[in-house]
Order: C-alpha cells, then structure tokens, then sequence
C-alpha cells in the first residue's frame, strides 16, 4: 500500500534556506571557537595520556601466563586453550616433569608455549577454558613488533605479563 | 637581428617573474596550506584535533625522537606532497591511457591560467601587479574556468569504470548549469563598472567605495544605497553558483564519497590524483579571487594611501605595493576560510534539488537582478 509522506509546511524564510544556513553557519563556529579557546576537552594525545588507569576490570588485553605462589607454572599442558583457539594462534609444546621435582604429581608442563600475537583475537576463551587458571587476559593492549616472528610471545615473554597470581588452585600445593 | 630588437623583452621577463612569483611563491603555497586549513578546521569544528603533529621519522634510524621542524601540525603539507611524489604511478589495465593522463593536466591547468588576468597589487618595483592586463579579463576568466570540466569528464570517462563515470556526468551537468548564474550575476557588477577590465574594477572601486561595502569611500550616496541592494543579490548568487563551479559542498556531487566512492577520481593515485586536487583548490583560490576583484576592492585597502607607477620604486612605495599584494591574499584567505567553514557546515544536496536551485531559483534570480540594475542606473543619477 502506498504510504504518503506528511512534508512539514515550510514557511518563507525556511523555504529560502538561507537563515538556516547562517543558523548552522552559527553552530559550527560556536564549536570551533570553544575547541580553539580550549573549553573542549574530547581528545587524548594519546602516546603522552594514556587511558590505562580508566581499564574495566574486565578488560580484555594481551592473553598471558601466571605463577603460582610458590613459583610454579600453574600450566600444566592440557592443550584445552590450543583446541579452543578459534584463530589457532596458541601453540603448546608438552613436557613431562621429572620425577624428582617437588612438583612430580603435576607430571606435565609446557616445554614450549607460543601465542602468535598478530592472530590472537582477544576473545578470552582461553581464559575461560583453562581448568587450572593458568592463562589470563590482561591489561597489555599495545602489542606491537616489526615482523611476524616478533608478535609471536614466547613463554618468557608471557610469564613476564603475566607475573604472578596466588591463591586460585590449592591441589598442587606441595605441602599437602 | 631585426626580429630580435623587435621581441619586448622586458616585457617577457617582467611576465614571467611576475607568473613565476603569483604561482610558485603564493598560489602554490597558498593551495597547500587551504589543505592544511581543511582539515584542521574540520576537525576542530567536528571537536577533534587534526594533523597538529609532523616531523621527520628519524627514530626509524636508531635516533630516540622524532625531530620536529615545525610548529605543530605546519609541516602537514610538505608531507603530503612527498607521499604523492613517493607513492607508485599506477594506471589500471582498462582505462583509456591517453585521456586518462590528459584529464589530470587539463583539471589544473585553467585553474592556474585563470590567475593571469587577475590585479594582486597595485605597483612594486615599476611594475603593475598583473601578469595579463587584458581588457576582457572577467571573459577570460569564465571562458578558462569552463574549460575546467574537461579535465573532470575526460577523467570519469577514461577511467572506464561506473563511480567515475557518474561522477564526471553530474560534473558536467553542474557546472554547465551553474556558469550561467555565474556570468548572469556578474552581470550587474559590469553594468555599474562599466568595463571588463579586473583593474578597472579595481579602480572603480577605490574611488566609490568597494561594491559590496559602498562607505569604504567615507560617503554613502543614495544611488550607491539603491546599488546596494541587486549588489547583496548578485553576490549571493555568485558565491553560491562559485561553490558549484568548484565542486564545494554542499555541491560536491561530482566526488560525493558516501556516494561515489571518490566520483571523477577514482581510479587515479599519486601525483596524477594529487593534481586533482591541486588544482580543486587552484580554482578554489581563483574563484576567492575573482569574489575578492569584483566585490570585495580587490588589493584596496580603505583609508591607506595608494601607491603610483612612480612611486613603486621608493622605500615607501614598495611598503605599500607590499601592503597591497598582503591586502588581496589575506582577503582571498578570507574566503577560502568561509569555503571551508561552509563545507563542513551544510550537507550535500541530492542531485534534483542541485538542478532545481540552479536553474528554476538562481538563473532566474540573476536575470530578474540585472534589470533592477538597470533600472536602478537609468533612474537615479
């Protein structure tokens, strides 16, 4: 069915335009004389001010790896995160602890764990799958590198971020 | 050796400083720096910031800090004309090569010859501030200015592919439509002037006052105040049928972006889009200053002294010959600045109301205009 537009009955001075356009002219030089008088504060130059101390909580940075309070990789190299990876860009390499560390019982840990930071699509389900809360997304965001082999992070470089985190998994503690 | 005594020499040399002076030393820079304006104008209206940071990259080679040369964003220009020098020449498999490397040329060149005829100064140095004192100078000007289309529809047409092509036909369309509101509503100006000449108006202006503020001269006559009124007219139509000839929103349909990817210059890069562009804001510039020549007292400067031929060759007539030259470019900035300032005010219109406005309200506004002129001038004295 054919709908009829209702048009607004212009009177003489809006049908010729010209007042509005003065009128918009008015507005436009309203916001660049408060921008150049410095009343407008919108914009962050942003290598100098940085937003870092207004991060939610629930940031989504840079996916890294933690310790646990007694210095242990809490990864015990279930590969979850890898499967997960929707990029694929988590790539573990297994290893078996030797039967004299104190941490014997956890029997494995990641020889090798590369994140290639130019897939990485910051979803977070790493975090979410890993069932010793091992990997965590933090507040890194500016990750850069001047080749692909550079935005790859290596395990040093993760657990660098990372740092340490206690107090979330008590069944490796070599005490009990 | 006959023919050789018979060639003005002088007159060439004293042409080609002066072309070489108006091109390279103000219009060139003048064009690169309305850039600059652009966008930080633009972005201060919008309440954003702009291009306020250009130096050279040297932390690229091991250095700490980037040097900055220039004040802020001022060295944007220069780093733009070396992107465009820099960037590769492509031209795509299925355009037409020749006109599609003419186009570039013929959007810049009219821009640029349009200058030639316009009076930026008084005298300096024993010479008349204007390369090509002509005495149909505002002939000239539309005559040049419409065989800037060309460049526009040859590119659209070349470039063999559907963005460009629609660009270069709403171009065509436009600016054929809009030269006749532009001639038309010069028209008055001529009546009352009396000559085609730029200087003339120029002259005419100094002695009367200047056309659209007549009391520069210290007095107001009622045949000036009656003037006034199909003056404030035809000024109108003028600079709104200017912003359509130079592709200005709110009539910037030939390059439209939301519409037609970049119109016209689609498929060009490089220094050949980069012409494009200069010579849009060449003719930018040389429409300001066809606005500034004939309504606005060109290099007059009320009240100030004016220099002679004779005079130019003393200290204080070269200040003031200066003085003159700085009076008309600041005024053409001026204008360039209301061009910007109206461009990221209004929206575009769409293409019927474009036609409408040009040919039911402005041609006929123009006409009616130059007969209450006339009779303005044949009943009051």
């Amino acid at each position: 069915m054919a709908y009829t537009v209702r048009r607004p009955n212009l009177t003489f001075w809006e049908k010729i335009y010209l007042p509005n356009i003065l009128a918009g002219l008015a507005i436009t030089f309203k916001h660049l004389k408060k921008m150049l008088k410095g009343e407008t504060h919108v914009v962050m130059q942003y290598p100098e001010e940085k937003w870092d101390a207004h991060l939610p909580e629930y940031y989504r940075g840079a996916p890294t790896l933690v310790k646990d309070e007694h210095g242990r990789e809490r990864c015990v190299s279930c590969q979850l995160c890898e499967f997960i990876c929707p990029p694929r860009a988590i790539k573990i390499t297994p290893g078996s602890i030797p039967s004299e560390s104190k941490f014997a019982k956890v029997e494995k840990f990641p020889e090798a764990f590369d994140i290639d930071m130019s897939r990485c699509i910051y979803c977070g389900l790493c975090e979410e799958v890993c069932p010793e809360q091992a990997i965590f997304l933090r507040k890194d965001y500016a990750v850069t590198g001047e080749c692909r082999a550079d935005m790859v992070h290596h395990k040093d470089k993760l657990y660098e971020l990372g740092g340490t985190m206690p107090d979330l998994v008590h069944k490796w503690n070599p005490e009990k | 050796m006959e023919l050789l005594s018979t060639i003005p020499w002088m007159l060439i040399a004293s042409s080609v400083a002066k072309t070489l002076f108006l091109i390279f030393l103000v219009v060139l820079p003048i064009v690169s720096y309305t850039v600059y304006a652009e966008r930080r104008v633009s972005a201060l209206i919008q309440d954003r910031l702009g291009p306020n940071r250009t130096g050279f990259p040297i932390s690229l080679f091991g250095f700490k800090k980037d040097l900055q040369l220039f004040l802020g964003g001022l060295g944007q220009p220069v780093a733009d004309a070396v992107k465009f020098l820099l960037k590769e020449e492509f031209t795509p498999a299925h355009v037409n090569k020749f006109y599609f490397w003419m186009a570039p040329v013929l959007a810049m060149v009219p821009a640029l010859s349009t200058l030639a005829v316009l009076p930026f100064g008084n005298y300096l140095f024993g010479q008349k501030m204007v390369v090509a004192d002509v005495n149909v100078g505002i002939l000239y000007v539309f005559a040049i200015a419409s065989i800037g289309v060309y460049g526009i529809v040859l590119a659209g047409w070349s470039s063999n592919s559907k963005y460009p092509f629609l660009g270069g036909i709403r171009a065509s369309s436009q600016m054929i439509s809009y030269e006749l509101s532009l001639g038309l509503s010069a028209v008055p100006v001529l009546m009352i002037i009396g000559n085609l000449n730029l200087s003339d108006a120029i002259q005419y202006q100094i002695e009367n006052g200047w056309l659209l503020l007549p009391f520069t001269d210290g007095k107001l006559t009622l045949r000036e105040f009656l003037l006034w009124i199909p003056i404030l007219i035809s000024f109108v139509v003028f600079t709104i049928s200017m912003f359509a000839e130079t592709n200005r929103l709110p009539f910037d349909l030939p390059e439209s972006e939301t519409e037609l990817v970049a119109g016209y210059h689609t498929e060009y890069s490089a220094m050949k889009f980069a012409l494009f562009f200069l010579g849009e804001y060449a003719a930018m510039i040389a429409g300001s200053s066809i606005i500034v020549v004939l309504f606005l007292g060109g290099w007059h400067v009320p009240f100030l002294p004016i220099n002679t031929l004779e005079s130019s060759m003393t200290p204080g007539g070269i200040a003031l010959g200066f003085l003159h030259i700085t009076a008309f470019f600041a005024k053409v900035v001026g204008i360039l600045i209301f061009f910007i300032w109206v461009r990221w005010t209004l929206p575009r219109f769409r293409f019927d109301q474009l036609m409408k406005l040009g040919w039911l309200y402005l041609f006929e506004i123009a006409l009616v205009n130059i007969f209450i002129t006339a009779g303005i001038i044949a009943l009051v004295k």
